[in-house]
């Protein structure tokens, strides 16, 4: 009946692992109880949970991913604080505990928190910036919300009923397989990243045929803004990468339930396929999520720095150029895996060949602050700090991709601090300075600047303390995910490693305080033009927050910097001489259905509940084919009703001149 | 009365025509996303070929008869598909249900034929857990048959939505890319008989 699931599923097995449990089930009952006591059910069912608008299914992904930074950077805290601590000794984590807090931590950082903050940005902002109603596929995109949430889920679940994988975020067999790993942890593995992985192809898919089928007039590709370029070759890689993830957590997952031999040690498995697999998949979704981040560097910069972007036609051709580039240097990953001198010399040259069009952007940013009327709004901190942090990480990333040093720093702190210098400036850095850059654009006001800029500070210091240290480790030989040691030399490294967490966390903290104190003065930043920063695309032409069509009248495009343009011409707030009927997608629950069968569903095939699995299988069918037969999925709004939504609007622009 | 009469229309939808063509253009790029896994299955498949160990390898198991009888069935029913989309632009309703239902034989026969040999090697001891070469064939071979098995079941709601609605222009659009899908099978398994069964048998 319940499969391999009984009472010993519990983590009864340490106070630190009930602890975590213990917080999981308690927030999740303490937001319920807030929902309830606040009367909300019904309002985020009809309005959030069911919605399609592309805004509402961002602002959904945005939540998700903050929600889960924080986990993830739980997860952090405790190895720092184990690793500080653990010289010739145990520390306050046994080794099985340990791993499966490295495996949570990257799996979560990278699949349910920069995946879903930056998806969640590319939903809110795109459409606005090209001048569209919604995506092209909005019960597609809300789906696709959903599948993500849904692995999401099953990594928090994992910390109540069961346990996690113990085979860090890659899960390389052979230890991943059943023979090594028997239990439920590196199933959860597989299953949240392969349903969350779905939500990505389709997510990918949506983006490129709304980018490329439906912008507003007049806007050719080389007007589009550097973020929609940046989208659109971002999801030209998530829908192409994320296939060879599909098969290789797929073929995995088959080793271990239908006792196939495909990565196993006997039988004729070759094991050495699977990082290939994974890394066809891995290297692109590097660019996946950085890509968009440049995006928004872009954006931000020209903006505060009150100048168009520099040499704007070669960052879009690095950015192309870096999507392609972007498939042919995955064996970077393994160079000691063993394969011939010449293809480890081929993919260290590819590697350093990417590096190229990566600087070429620097440059780019550089020259349009160069000259500038420079604001350090919090997003151009973000920008600045990034710009300093990242080349650093480019340079070690070089040094790496000589085959004959990763031989020498492979698989110790080094790497880990490499790869750390890239994503958190590259990656977090960039969706943190698109948060307090589009937040007002979202929900109608601004978010505190100084409060911002304490958040940066913090972030910016415990980057370097946290992660400096590691470089200098890995020198001295350190291996990565190791939670004892005996070489007292490494310690004061770990100490300050640590020490740089704990102003990581007080970033985190500022962040939090940004939050309540720009919701209790929210009245004194409320945008009324929905163009606070002086903008120059279209997403500040409309209001803050934008009405459900974002546009009442689709705007004519006669320039890369729309609005700017606009506004040059005067006829930026000009009204229309009539309104029409608009026609927009309803509201369904199907997204949301069948996002939660696919939970319970791979939460089946976890614990072996195989009546279970044909119960959800059946159900998200007959939902999905119930829906594809719906020919009437559309609402309209009345030219009447857009005109009494338009004229309160141009009453209050009115009212603030 | 049919829709088709009411779509055609300018209803002020924006644009039904731009829809579908962004609907075509969506399923387009989901099945270059298929394409990969195929082509990465193809890969692992072709890597593993030889780790039978110890066990049958495909010139013990495949038969050539019954691999080129399944590559007929596919392919005319690829053909006969094609019919039911030149029905459906003449507006002839009962020809595309007839045209799709032989289909779904052809299809149907297909998946029996691969069901049956899928059964006798697992009888003869040669399933998936035999081999890494056998993970990998029934996986890659499998793989295209569920896909068969999904289509067999899309063209029985499309003959079902053809008879309820008639040959509107979303279960026209909706036609038009359960084609795509079904000649993108034809393609996958041309691959499969000239990379799996060709070379296994000679």
């Amino acid at each position: 009946m319940f499969g391999r699931l009984t009472i010993d599923a519990l983590p009864l097995y340490s106070w630190v692992a009930m602890g975590g449990a213990a917080v999981t089930v308690g927030g999740a009952l303490l937001v319920a109880l807030l929902i309830t006591w606040l009367g909300a059910w019904r309002y985020l069912w009809t309005e959030w949970l069911t919605s399609v608008d592309h805004k509402r299914i961002g602002v959904m992904y945005i939540v998700l991913a903050l929600v889960m930074l924080l986990r993830g950077f739980v997860d952090a805290i405790m190895m720092r604080a184990q690793q500080a601590f653990s010289l010739n000794a145990g520390g306050y984590l046994p080794p099985d505990h340990f791993d499966q807090i490295f495996s949570s931590h990257g799996t979560i950082m990278i699949f349910f928190m920069a995946m879903p903050f930056m998806t969640g940005l590319i939903n809110i902002v795109v459409p606005l910036q090209i001048g569209t109603r919604d995506v092209a596929f909005p019960f597609l995109n809300s789906l696709s919300l959903w599948l993500t949430a849904s692995g999401a889920g099953l990594v928090m679940v994992s910390l109540v009923i069961g346990k996690f994988s113990t085979a860090g975020w890659t899960g390389y067999p052979p230890y991943s397989g059943i023979e090594y790993s028997p239990g439920v942890g590196v199933d959860y593995w597989i299953w949240a990243i392969l349903i969350s992985g779905v939500g990505s192809t389709l997510s990918g898919i949506n983006f490129i045929v709304t980018i490329l089928k439906r912008r507003a007039p007049g806007m050719t590709l080389m007007r589009m803004t550097p973020f929609v370029w940046t989208a659109l070759c971002a999801s030209v890689l998530m829908a192409f990468a994320f296939p060879a993830l599909t098969v290789a957590c797929g073929l995995l997952a088959l080793d271990r339930l239908a006792g196939m031999h495909f990565f196993t040690n006997a039988h004729g498995g070759n094991m050495m396929n699977y990082p290939n697999l994974f890394w066809i998949w891995g290297h692109p979704e590097v660019y996946i999520l950085i890509l968009p981040a440049f995006g928004i560097f872009s954006e931000v910069v020209a903006t505060f720095s009150r100048k168009r972007l520099f040499g704007y036609s070669s960052l879009v051709y690095a950015t192309a150029c870096i999507a392609l580039l972007s498939f042919t240097v995955w064996l970077h990953h393994f160079f000691t895996m063993g394969s011939s001198p010449n293809v480890n010399a081929f993919f260290g040259i590819t590697t350093m060949i990417i590096a190229v069009p990566t600087g070429v952007k620097v440059f780019n940013w550089l020259l349009t602050m160069y000259r500038g009327r420079i604001d350090f709004h919090p997003s151009m901190m973000w920008t600045v700090g990034f710009m300093v942090t990242f080349v650093i990480g480019g340079m070690t990333g070089v040094l790496l991709a000589i085959p004959s040093a990763d031989f020498l720093m492979h698989n110790t702190t080094f790497l880990v601090a490499h790869f750390h210098n890239m994503i958190i400036p590259g990656v977090l850095f960039g969706y943190l300075a698109g948060y307090m850059y589009w937040f007002p654009k979202a929900f109608g006001f601004a978010l505190d600047r100084t409060w911002g800029a304490r958040s940066f500070w913090c972030w910016m210091i415990g980057f370097y303390l946290a992660f400096m240290p590691l470089y200098l480790l890995g020198f001295k030989g350190m291996p990565r995910r190791m939670e004892t040691y005996n070489d007292p030399s490494w310690q004061p490294y770990l100490m300050v490693a640590a020490l740089g967490a704990v102003v990581v966390m007080l970033g985190i903290g500022c962040m939090a305080m940004q939050l309540y104190v720009s919701l209790r003065d929210r009245r004194k930043t409320v945008d009324l033009t929905g163009d606070p920063w002086d903008g120059r695309t279209l997403e500040w032409a409309t209001t803050s927050p934008p009405p459900p069509y974002n546009f009442a009248t689709l705007p004519e495009v006669r320039d890369r910097e729309a609005l700017l343009d606009m506004k040059e011409r005067g006829t930026t707030w000009q009204r229309p001489a009539r309104y029409e009927d608009i026609h927009l997608p309803k509201n369904t629950a199907v997204g949301v259905i069948v996002g939660g069968l696919a939970g319970v569903l791979g939460f089946a095939i976890i614990w072996y509940i195989w009546w279970l699995v044909v119960v959800c299988a059946l159900a998200m069918w007959v939902a999905l084919v119930v829906r594809s037969s719906d020919d009437d999925a559309e609402f309209t709004i009345t030219a009447a009703e857009v005109k009494q939504i338009e004229d309160a609007r141009y009453r209050l622009l009115g009212s603030r001149t | 009365m049919s829709s088709a009469a009411l779509h055609a229309t300018p209803s002020g939808h924006d644009g039904a025509a731009a829809t579908h063509e962004q609907r075509a253009l969506g399923f387009w790029l989901y099945l270059m996303g298929d394409a990969v896994i195929f082509a990465l299955l193809f890969a692992t498949y072709v890597i593993m070929v030889n780790n039978t160990a110890g066990g049958p390898a495909g010139k013990d198991l495949f038969d050539l008869r019954n691999a080129a009888l399944e590559t007929v069935l596919l392919l005319v029913s690829s053909t006969t598909f094609g019919f039911a989309s030149l029905s459906a632009r003449t507006g002839n309703r009962g020809a595309v249900v007839f045209w799709l239902l032989v289909t779904f034989a052809l299809g149907a026969g297909f998946v029996f034929l691969e069901i049956r040999e899928f059964a006798g090697m697992i009888a003869a001891g040669a399933g998936p857990d035999r081999s890494g070469f056998l993970s990998a064939f029934f996986t890659l071979v499998g793989t295209h048959g569920v896909h068969v098995s999904m289509g067999l079941v899309w063209i029985l709601i499309m003959c079902g939505q053809v008879m309820t609605k008639g040959l509107s222009v979303p279960v026209v659009s909706r036609l038009f890319r359960l084609g795509l899908f079904w000649h993108f099978l034809d393609i996958a398994w041309v691959g499969i008989f000239s990379i799996v069964y060709l070379p296994g048998l000679l």
